[in-house]
């Protein structure tokens, strides 16, 4: 299973991002070969649209779970549209959350609009 | 003559003053162009109510002929296209009708299909043309409606009052685009000065000539008009705080329809800007 993060920076101790589609990076890691790597998020400059544009770069990188503090409408059409699992992050270490999330520890992100009606995770 | 009506927030008597000039300068077409909270038909209640849609074109896919090459999501500049699960997901509300995508599409999968986002009315009050535009909840953007509103509204001959939405952004600079004079209104404060500094900065961009209105003016300090000397911004004219002025308006109530003293105020303003337009515009007509 592939989960991927919004972070501040490239590094392993980094922090989640407070926004989804303006965070600089995203964290992904392989639940399988426990491999973790980062991609820039190319949306985060980007007038308008952010959300859906790092959206879709979440679906590209062939993700199951997201873990993030909040996530847009649109963001979120695009991200259910390709089955991925949303769940809300706790503020500190992205680390930490991923050690929360294999501990079973989180629920499911219910800070979308109402439009969202909980996607099953798994 | 094309006059608009501009502040830089909501609620500084932009209504109040270009509402009561229309009424005052008969014929007239009054244009009301804030199409998220239109208000000046409540003024006027016209008749014989003409309406009709204002429709963008927004890009549908045909999925059978859309091979997934992705052109049309990596292109779109606004970010309003996705594509999951061989699906191609268009968010309307994010896309800006550039119709790139569909030029792009190498499948010739894209076609446009009309959108609407608003509607204008036209209708009539006396000898006052009032033409609104009304943007449907949740559109991203009044600009379309404004173009097809000023066209509607064009008159050769009758003196039109554009009544621009608040603020400075690309919305109220397409109000403006054909005015051939600028009324900025302001409110004898610190923050209407600040606002006004921030109209005053989109009318010299865009090379109108304007004159300033204050409204709601006591004697005493006035940041607005301090401003205005420093900065050499022509003060038309002044409309005094009267709150019987304010209650008239916020009732719905036409002030220069009311009272001999405000069709006496509100001429006075007419004149002084009908003569600063005239003096403004004369050199290139
Ligand atoms: S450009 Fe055309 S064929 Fe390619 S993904 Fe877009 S709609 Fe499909
Ligand atoms: S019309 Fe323009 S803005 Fe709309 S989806 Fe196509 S490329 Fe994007």
């Amino acid at each position: 299973m592939k989960i991927a993060v919004p972070v501040d920076e490239n590094t392993q101790n980094t922090n989640v991002c407070v926004s989804f589609g303006r965070a600089p990076y995203f964290l992904f890691f392989d639940t399988k070969t426990k491999q973790t790597y980062f991609v820039h998020n190319s949306a985060a400059s980007s007038t308008g649209g952010a959300g859906i544009q790092a959206a879709q770069i979440i679906v590209d990188n062939g993700v199951d779970v997201l873990l993030t503090p909040r996530c847009g409408e649109q963001a979120a059409d695009v991200l259910i549209a390709a089955d991925i699992a949303l769940y809300k992050t706790f503020s500190g270490s992205a680390q930490d959350n991923l050690d929360a999330f294999a501990a079973d520890k989180f629920s499911e992100l219910d800070d979308i609009h109402a439009g969202f009606h909980g996607h099953g995770g798994k | 003559m094309k006059i608009a009506v501009l502040s830089g927030k909501g609620g500084t008597g932009k209504t109040l003053l270009a509402v009561n000039l229309a009424a005052l300068a008969q014929p007239a077409v009054y244009v009301d162009c804030d199409v998220e909270e239109p208000n000046g038909h409540l003024y006027f209640r016209p008749k014989h109510i003409v309406q009709k849609p204002v429709c963008i074109k927004i890009p549908q896919v045909n999925p059978t002929l859309c091979n997934g090459c992705r052109k049309c999501v990596e292109h779109c500049a606004f970010n309003a296209l996705a594509y999951v699960k061989d699906n191609l997901l268009i968010f309307d509300d994010i896309c800006h009708s550039c119709g790139l995508c569909s030029l792009l599409c190498p499948q010739k999968a894209l076609s446009e299909i009309d959108k609407e986002i608003g509607i204008i009315q036209s209708g009539r009050a006396d000898d006052v043309c009032i033409h609104t535009g009304i943007l449907h909840i949740g559109q991203a953007t009044g600009i379309p409606i404004i173009q097809n509103l000023l066209l509607e509204a064009s008159s050769a001959d009758a003196l039109t009052v554009i009544d621009c939405p608040p603020g400075s952004a690309c919305i109220v600079m397409e109000s403006i685009k054909d005015a051939d004079f600028c009324l900025l209104v302001t409110e004898p404060t610190l923050f209407g000065a600040h606002n006004l500094s921030m109209v005053h900065d989109l009318v010299t961009l865009f090379n109108k000539p304007f004159g300033v209105i204050i409204n709601k003016s006591i004697p005493g300090a006035n940041p607005a008009e301090t401003f205005c000397k420093e900065n050499n911004l022509p003060v038309l004219g002044k409309i005094p705080y009267d709150k019987h002025l304010s209650i008239l308006h916020s009732n719905g109530e036409i002030a220069v329809k009311h009272s001999e003293t405000y069709r006496a105020l509100f001429s006075s303003l007419l004149d002084a800007v009908i003569k600063e337009v005239r003096h403004e515009t004369a050199p290139h007509s």
